[in-house]
């Protein structure tokens, strides 16, 4: 919502220039996660050592407190993993930095479920990325719609109230739009739904999962319909080209003035779609924290200088689309003032055929499981469980902090402004 | 929560809401109902920031030059409507 109270710029004139902090920040607790989905946009998997400590993460909610940020969208990797998460949860919501977070359902057991339902400014999204077990399990993998599933009904008969179901739209999927709402429906939850990025694994299945153009056309169709009931932060602005009604959400690129990720080893990059040294824009553990990375890095200052729109500046639909996503422009291989790879006229598809696929950037880590050569995930039998364990499901076996006080409701929550 | 708003009624900020300064005038993030709002004018942030210390919402629109008076008031209306600011019963004006 926006109050006007004279002519001024649009907002989103404001927000390219950057805030004094970011409105949705994105902060991974850790690459350790016990899925393995095909399109996971940072690589996860295995833990990484140099992951923040629990001592560590508190000092940054500290500094997010200070700062005003007023709320996190926490991932992964599966959050929940972190033996800590439960107690840096508490802390967080305690300093004033409320917490969604995204997970598969893997903790979201039915007494977990009642306690998040009982603290306030905590919202949780579970990620399905199909309506069917068939379609989601083929990128989630084996089990990870049956447990989507389950959490969804714990935390619905916990009474949690208006949790998030986030879908990654996919060739796959995009059928599905409707169903997706139906699940939504039925378990009192909001819908969201995001671009599918050739970032981190998804570079990797990008050519087959990434919607056709006669789907970018039905999604837009949807949004413009739907799009008042069903979040998409600033997924979707590409496909703004595609007639004169702008979808709802974010209509810009928010990397580096309004969005950023902070990685689990403190690594701060402008959007969570590029973790690469390109955009990697300074490390909380350096003397300034994050706040110095947020205010004075030159990466940032960068991004928000105004950009020209290079090859796309002479395109009629530049103004409603801005050139589309960065992110996918460099893990296609494309040049950041060029089109985007899904430019709805099509200018995209034309400057690929001219990339060599081999030449694209890889992601600057990749913590994926390591497979042995029979295709089956190196995950150990043994129970070890130390903290410095790299297995995802470490800490598994212990009990997990206290959450405390009164009932929650959403609404905004970073996903773009709504006027 | 979406009791008309009457500029004749003492009104302030609701303590749910925290204000961040920003380049353009601060960004309202409502802790309850986790409601971003952006507030479009230093003047409208002064406003609603000293709100409170006035009489009525009415008393406080006097001090916004005249041309710029409606649109604060629908601006206050608007916030009122979402719970940002809310009826401020404790009657003498001040807050404490």
């Amino acid at each position: 919502m926006t109050t006007q109270a004279e002519r001024v710029p649009a907002l989103v004139e404001q927000f390219k220039g950057g805030l004094a902090a970011p409105i949705c920040l994105t902060w991974e607790w850790t690459y350790a996660c016990n899925l393995s989905c095909a399109h996971c946009l940072s690589s996860s998997g295995r833990r990484d050592p140099l992951e923040l400590s629990t001592a560590e993460m508190k000092s940054v909610i500290d500094e997010l407190q200070r700062m005003q940020v007023f709320y996190v969208n926490v991932g992964g990797g599966e959050p929940t993993v972190r033996p800590d998460f439960w107690e840096l949860l508490d802390y967080a919501v305690a300093h004033q930095v409320g917490v969604k977070f995204s997970t598969n359902g893997l903790r979201l057991t039915p007494d977990r479920a009642r306690r998040l339902a009982a603290t306030d400014y905590v919202d949780v999204q579970i990620s399905l990325d199909g309506a069917t077990r068939e379609v989601n399990d083929a990128v989630r993998g084996r089990g990870s719609y049956d447990m989507a599933m389950r959490a969804m009904e714990n935390l619905a008969a916990a009474g949690f109230g208006e949790f998030k179901i986030s879908v990654v739209m996919t060739r796959q999927n995009v059928s599905q739009l409707d169903d997706f709402a139906a699940i939504a429906d039925r378990f009192g939850a909001q819908l969201r739904i995001t671009r599918l990025r050739p970032s981190g694994r998804g570079a990797d299945v990008w050519d087959e999962l990434h919607p056709t153009d006669a789907q970018q056309r039905e999604l837009y169709t949807w949004l413009v319909a739907h799009g008042d009931r069903v979040l998409t932060g600033d997924s979707f602005f590409h496909l703004n080209a595609l007639g004169s009604q702008p979808i709802p959400g974010l209509n810009l690129c928010g990397a580096g003035r309004v969005v950023c990720l902070i990685d689990p080893v403190g690594d701060v990059y402008a959007c969570p779609f590029a973790i690469h040294d390109a955009f990697k824009a300074g490390n909380v553990r350096a003397a300034g924290g994050f706040q110095d990375v947020w205010q004075h890095s030159d990466l940032f200052a960068d991004l928000r200088r105004p950009s020209t729109g290079g090859a796309c500046a002479s395109c009629s639909a530049y103004d409603v689309c801005q050139g589309g996503c960065m992110a996918a422009k460099f893990f296609t291989g494309l040049p950041l003032d060029g089109p985007d790879p899904e430019c709805v006229k099509g200018h995209g598809a034309a400057a690929l055929t001219a990339v060599d696929p081999t030449a694209t950037p890889r992601p600057s880590g990749d913590h994926s499981h390591r497979t042995v050569s029979l295709g089956m995930p190196a995950v150990r039998t043994a129970r070890p469980d130390r903290l410095c364990d790299e297995s995802p499901l470490a800490g598994m076996a212990g009990t997990a902090g206290t959450a405390a006080t009164t009932g929650t409701t959403s609404t905004t929550d970073g996903e773009g402004e709504r006027s | 929560m979406t009791a008309d708003f009457d500029t004749a009624e003492p009104y302030r900020l609701n303590p749910a809401v925290a204000l961040r300064p920003e380049s353009f005038g601060a960004l309202a993030y409502h802790f309850g109902n986790r409601r971003l709002t952006f507030l479009k004018a230093p003047e409208l942030v002064e406003l609603v920031r000293d709100l409170g210390r006035h009489p009525t919402a009415g008393a406080a629109l006097t001090h916004v030059p005249e041309e710029r008076r409606e649109a604060c008031r629908r601006a206050l209306a608007s916030l009122a409507a979402t719970d940002m600011i809310i009826p401020w019963r404790g009657g003498t004006g001040v807050q404490p």
